[in-house]
C-alpha cells in the first residue's frame, strides 16, 4: 500500500527558476530513494509568462501525472490564479504573503479566456477577483494556507550574513519556496542542502549562497508552521536509479549506440536532445581511441536531414532530431534516403500542430504524416517509444533497424517525455546490440553493383572510402550501380526490391519489439507512444476495483504488425483507442488493417498530457456503459 | 601509379545537347582529378538536380546526385564524417543561388573544405528555359514569353560576402584554364567555390559561346571580334589574402567585388579571391575534440561484434541520484 503519494507544483513567470527549484525538489526527493514523475509546462516564451512544474512523489512505481495538487508553491499571483482552485480540499498552499490584494485584471498575462473562467469561479463562490478571494476559497474547501514573506525572509538572511545584496535577490524565491515547502513536509534537510549543491554543481559561490537561503527557509517553516497532514520519509533507496529527463533517454542511446553524426535545426522540444550531445561531445571507448560525435547545428532542417543523409553514405551512424515543423522540411529528403536505401534515424519529438500550433505543448499528431511523409512509395520504418527507458533502448533499435533494412527509420517521441523527468532504472548496456547489417568493410572484387539482386532485398552495402567500393546514388529511379534508369522493367524490379524490405523487417524484428502486450482481456486498449504510463496506472486503479482491461502498445507503426496485433486481439470484444490527438491516428490505422474496428475513442488534444485520473475515469465510463463513442479529455492548466 | 583521364570516364551515355558548355566541365574535372593522381575511391562528387546534376554519373568516382537546392548539405554531411574524401560539390545556378540560396551563404560561413562548382548558363535547362537566378534583368532568351523581370544574384560577390575562402570564375570553353582552377580550388584548404560560365546552346540564345568571344564585338580597327572573356591573372591581379590584417582582408574583398560587377564588354576569369588565414571547418572542430581528423566519425569503432563498447557510465553516474 502507498503510504506517500503526493504532487508538489511550483509555478512562476517563465525564467523565474521555476524548473530549477522543480529539480531541487525531485532530487531531493530522489536523493531519499522516492520514486518521481515531474512534468514541465511553459509557454513559447522566453521571460514573463507562466510556467509551472509538476512533481509527483510516490513510495511505490508511478508512471503518470495525476489530476488535483498535493501542495502548490507560489511566489506569484499567477501560479495562484491559475492553480489554487486544483488544489485538493486538504492539500495546501504556501504562498509569497505580500500578493494578497493583488486583482485579476492587474496580471497582464493572464489571457481573456482564463479570466472571463476565473471570474465565473471566483464570482459563484461569492469572493473578489483577488489573490484573497482564490486563499479564501481554497480554504473555505479545507484547503492549509502557509503565508510566508519572501521577502522578509531575504531581508532577514541579507542581515544574518551581513551581504546587503540578499536583500533584493528576488530570483532566489524559487529555492526559498521548494525549501519551506519541504521544511513543512518533513523531508531532511540534508537531502535537499545535498540537491541544492546538485542542481548549482557548477557555481560554487552561488550554490553556497542558496544552501545558506536553503537552510533558512527550512528551518524558518519547520519553527514557525505546524507540520502538514503528509509527511515524506526517506525509504530504503534503490540502487541504480537515475533521474532522467527524456531528452536525454534519446541522447544517451545515440551516444551508446555509436551515433556518431548529428545535425539539427533548433525547434522545441527536439534541440534539448541535440544540446545534450554536444555538451557530451568526447567519450571513452573500450579499448580504442577516445570517441566523439559532430554535432552541427545548421541553416534549416533541410540542410540537417541532407547533412545526415551526407554522412550516412560514409558508414557512420547518423541522425537528425526535430519536431513536426522542421520534419514537414525534411520530407523530400526522406524519400531520397528511401530510394537510395541509406539507413537514417530522424527522432521525431512531437509537438501539438497544426502549423506552428501549441509550440511547447505536448501531442501525438504526427503518427500518419509519418507514415507518409515524402512524395511516391517508399519503405521507412515508423517506431514509437512509450516513456523515458524505451527512450533509450528504442534508440539503439532504430540504428539497427535502420542499417539491417537500410531504409530511414523515424523514431517517434513526444514533449510530454521530452520534459518529464522521472527516476529509472539505470540504462543497461548490456541490453543493447548493434547490428551493422550488410555493411561492408572491405570491397575485394571489381564491379561492385550497390543495388544487386538478393533473395531478401536487402544488398551488400558500401560506403565512402572503400577501395572497390564505388557506387552512385540518385534521386532518380536508378540501375544496379546507382545510374538514373527509367527502363520500366528496372523500375518494377526496384520498386520490388525496396518493398520487400518492409516484409523482411517484419519477420525479423522480433514481437516483443513490434508491440508490448500488457495482458489482452474482453475489453483491451490499443496505444502508442507516451500514453504508455497513464494508461498502466489508469489500468491498475481499474484491476484494484476488480475491472480487468488488457493494453497493447503499439511500437512498430510502419511496417504495420497486421498479423501479430490480430492475434493478440483475437478475443477481444470491445477496442478503445487512447492517444494525444484529434483523429485517433492509431484507430485509423487498426480500422485499416484489423477486421474488427475500434469501439471506441478516448483523445486528448488540449496540448496536455493526459493523467491516470482522467483516463481511468473514462475508461470507467465504457465499462459502465455510459460512454459516447469518442471522449475528448481536457484536465490542465 | 601516374593516372590516365580514362581512369575517371564512366560508361554511362551523356544525355546532354550537342554543343553543351557541361561537357567542357565535366571533362576539366577528369582531368583535373587525374592530374591530382586522385584515387578513385578516395573522391566523391556531389552533384544538384538539372543537366549539371547528371555530372555525377560521368565521372568514375563516389557518385551522389541528391535534389534540387541540397546539394551542399549532403556534401558536407560526407565531409565532416570523413574528412579524408576530396568532395567536389556541382549544381546549377538555379540549383545552388535560388532554390539551395540559403545553404550557399551558409556553407560559407562554415568553410568546409571542399570544392563547389555552379554551372552557370542563366537558364533552367531540363524545365525548358525559364529564366535563372543570373539572368540580368530584361533579357529575354528564347523560351521567355516576357523579359526577366528579375535583377540577376551576382555569384561571385555572394560567395566572397558568404565568407568562401577561394571564388574563382572559369569558363567551359577553356577547359585547360578550368582543369587548373579545378585543381587550385581542390587543394585550397577550406571551400573553395567557382562560377563556370557554361553557355545553354539550346535554351539561352544570348550569352551564346559566339557572344563571349565577342563575334558581335567586331573592332573597328583590327575588324577582328574582341572577346569579352579575360583573365585575371593577365593583368596582374592578387586575389591572396597574404597577411591577417583587416586592411589586407577589406582590400582583396574590395577588389574582388569590383572585379565581380564586371560584364557586358569584359569578363573576368580566374581567381578573385583567396584567403587561408580563415580556419577551415575541421580545424574548429578539431580545436574541440583533438583527435578528431585521426578518428573522424567514418573510422571510429562502436562495436566489439555485436557489443556497444562506448562508455557513457560517467555520464550516468552524474544522473545517479
Amino acid at each position: 500500500m502507498a503510504s506517500i503519494d503526493l504532487t508538489w507544483v511550483i509555478g512562476g513567470p517563465q525564467g523565474g527558476g521555476v524548473e530549477t527549484a522543480a529539480n531541487i525538489f525531485a532530487g531531493a526527493c530522489a536523493g531519499c530513494g522516492l520514486k518521481i514523475f515531474g512534468k514541465r509546462e511553459y509557454y513559447s516564451n522566453i521571460k514573463g509568462e507562466h510556467s509551472y512544474f509538476g512533481v509527483r512523489v510516490s513510495d511505490k512505481q508511478i508512471r503518470s501525472n495525476i489530476n488535483g495538487i498535493t501542495m502548490l508553491a507560489a511566489f506569484d499571483s499567477e501560479t495562484l490564479f491559475r492553480h489554487a482552485e486544483d488544489v485538493f480540499y486538504d492539500g495546501a498552499i504556501v504562498y509569497e504573503s505580500d500578493l494578497v490584494s493583488i486583482k485579476a485584471d492587474e496580471v497582464p498575462t493572464l489571457d481573456e479566456p482564463f479570466k472571463d473562467r476565473l471570474v465565473k469561479y471566483l464570482g459563484s463562490k461569492n469572493k473578489p477577483n483577488t489573490i484573497q478571494g482564490m486563499l479564501d476559497a481554497a480554504k473555505e474547501r479545507g484547503v492549509t494556507l502557509y503565508p510566508v514573506s519572501f521577502k522578509t525572509i531575504l531581508a532577514n538572511l541579507a542581515d544574518e550574513t551581513g551581504n546587503p545584496k540578499l536583500r533584493g535577490m528576488f530570483r532566489m524565491q524559487n529555492v526559498l519556496a521548494v525549501s519551506v515547502s519541504l521544511g513543512l513536509l518533513g523531508l531532511p534537510p540534508d537531502t535537499l542542502l545535498g540537491s541544492v549543491e546538485g542542481v548549482f554543481a557548477k557555481k560554487k559561490e552561488i550554490a553556497e549562497m542558496n544552501k545558506h537561503a536553503a537552510n533558512y527557509a527550512y528551518n524558518f517553516a519547520s519553527a514557525k508552521f505546524q507540520k502538514f497532514k503528509y509527511q515524506l520519509a526517506p525509504i530504503q533507496k534503490e540502487p541504480n536509479t537515475l533521474l532522467v529527463q527524456g531528452f536525454q533517454s534519446t541522447g544517451l542511446g545515440k551516444i551508446a549506440c555509436g551515433c556518431r553524426f548529428q545535425s539539427y535545426y533548433p525547434i522545441t522540444p527536439a534541440s534539448d536532445e541535440s544540446v545534450f550531445l554536444e555538451s557530451n561531445e568526447t567519450f571513452d571507448v573500450e579499448n580504442s581511441r577516445p570517441g566523439s560525435t559532430i554535432v552541427v547545428q545548421t541553416e534549416d532542417e533541410i540542410s540537417a536531414i541532407g547533412m545526415v543523409v551526407g554522412a550516412a553514405v560514409t558508414g557512420t551512424r547518423a541522425a537528425t532530431s526535430t519536431s513536426g515543423p522542421g520534419f514537414s522540411l525534411m520530407a523530400e529528403t526522406l524519400g531520397w534516403a528511401g530510394i537510395n536505401e541509406v539507413p537514417i534515424v530522424v527522432t521525431l519529438y512531437q509537438r501539438s500542430g497544426p502549423s506552428t500550433g501549441l509550440p511547447t505543448r505536448h501531442g501525438q499528431d504526427d503518427l500518419q504524416f509519418a507514415i507518409h511523409a515524402g512524395h511516391g512509395d517508399f519503405p521507412r520504418i515508423v517506431y514509437a517509444s512509450g516513456d523515458i527507458e524505451e527512450g533509450f533502448y528504442d534508440t539503439a533499435k532504430c540504428f539497427n533497424f535502420a542499417e539491417m533494412f537500410q531504409m530511414p527509420v523515424i523514431h517517434m517521441m513526444d514533449k510530454f517525455i521530452a520534459s518529464t523527468v522521472a527516476t529509472v532504472k539505470r540504462f543497461d548496456l548490456k541490453k543493447i546490440t548493434i547490428e551493422r547489417g550488410k555493411l561492408l568493410q572491405t570491397v575485394s572484387t571489381p564491379n561492385y553493383r550497390r543495388f544487386e539482386p538478393s533473395s531478401d532485398g536487402i544488398s551488400p552495402r558500401s560506403k565512402l572510402g572503400l577501395e572497390n567500393g564505388i557506387f552512385w546514388n540518385t534521386g532518380d529511379e536508378s540501375d544496379e550501380f546507382g545510374h538514373i534508369s527509367e527502363d520500366p522493367v528496372n523500375r518494377v524490379y526496384k520498386m520490388d526490391k525496396r518493398a520487400q524490405k518492409l516484409e523482411v523487417a517484419l519477420q525479423t524484428i522480433p514481437k516483443e519489439d513490434q508491440a508490448v502486450n500488457y495482458g489482452t482481456s474482453e475489453v483491451c486498449i490499443v496505444s502508442w507512444g507516451s500514453t504508455k504510463g497513464p494508461i498502466l496506472d489508469a489500468i491498475e486503479i481499474l484491476k484494484k476495483e476488480g475491472h480487468k482491461i488488457g493494453f497493447v502498445q503499439i511500437k512498430l507503426l510502419t511496417p504495420f504488425p497486421t498479423d501479430y496485433i490480430k492475434s493478440l486481439l483475437k478475443n477481444v470484444s470491445t477496442i478503445i483507442d487512447i492517444e494525444a490527438n484529434h483523429s485517433g491516428q492509431l484507430g485509423s490505422l487498426v480500422n485499416e488493417h484489423l477486421d474488427h474496428k475500434v469501439d471506441y475513442y478516448i483523445l486528448k488534444y488540449s496540448g496536455r498530457a493526459m493523467t491516470s485520473t482522467e483516463l481511468y475515469e473514462s475508461i470507467k465510463k465504457i465499462l459502465e456503459k455510459k460512454a459516447e463513442k469518442k471522449q475528448v479529455l481536457t484536465y490542465g492548466v | 601509379m601516374v593516372s590516365n583521364l580514362s581512369d575517371y570516364t564512366t560508361e554511362v551515355h551523356n544525355d546532354w545537347c550537342p554543343g553543351c558548355g557541361d561537357f567542357g566541365i565535366v571533362n576539366a574535372i577528369q582531368m583535373a582529378l587525374a592530374e591530382l593522381n586522385m584515387p578513385r575511391h578516395k573522391a566523391a562528387i556531389f552533384s544538384g538536380i538539372g543537366c549539371s546534376g547528371k555530372t555525377s554519373h560521368f565521372v568514375n568516382v563516389y557518385g551522389i546526385h541528391t535534389l534540387h537546392g541540397r546539394v551542399l548539405t549532403f556534401a558536407q554531411g560526407a565531409k565532416l564524417a570523413n574528412p579524408e574524401m576530396t568532395i567536389i560539390a556541382a549544381g546549377g545556378d538555379g540549383d545552388g543561388l535560388g532554390i539551395g540560396a540559403g545553404h550557399f551563404v551558409a556553407a560559407g560561413r562554415r568553410n568546409v573544405d571542399m570544392t563547389y562548382i555552379i554551372f552557370n548558363n542563366a537558364v533552367y535547362g531540363l524545365t525548358k528555359g525559364q529564366a535563372s537566378p543570373t539572368l540580368k534583368l530584361g533579357l529575354k532568351t528564347k523560351s521567355l514569353p516576357e523579359p526577366n523581370v528579375n535583377q540577376a544574384v551576382n555569384p561571385i560577390a555572394l560567395a566572397v560576402a558568404s565568407g568562401f575562402t577561394f571564388v574563382a570564375r572559369g569558363y567551359a570553353y577553356d577547359v585547360r584554364q578550368l582543369k587548373d582552377l579545378i585543381i587550385a580550388a581542390v587543394k585550397h584548404k577550406g571551400l573553395a567555390f567557382l562560377d563556370v560560365l557554361q553557355p545553354c546552346p539550346t535554351y539561352n540564345d544570348i550569352n551564346t559561346r559566339d557572344w563571349f568571344a565577342g563575334m558581335d564585338h567586331i573592332d573597328e580597327i583590327t575588324k577582328k571580334p574582341r572577346p569579352r572573356i579575360y583573365k585575371l591573372e593577365d593583368t596582374g591581379f592578387d586575389p591572396v589574402v597574404h597577411i591577417d590584417s583587416p586592411d589586407e582582408e577589406n582590400e582583396k574583398i574590395a577588389q574582388a567585388l569590383i572585379k565581380s560587377n564586371e560584364w557586358d564588354s569584359k569578363i573576368p576569369t580566374g581567381i578573385f579571391y583567396k584567403n587561408e588565414i580563415v580556419a577551415p571547418y575541421h580545424e574548429r572542430i578539431a580545436d574541440r575534440i583533438p583527435n578528431y581528423l585521426e578518428n573522424p566519425p567514418a573510422y571510429q569503432e562502436i562495436s566489439s561484434g555485436s557489443r556497444p563498447i562506448t562508455d557513457i557510465s560517467k555520464i550516468l553516474d552524474s544522473l545517479e541520484v
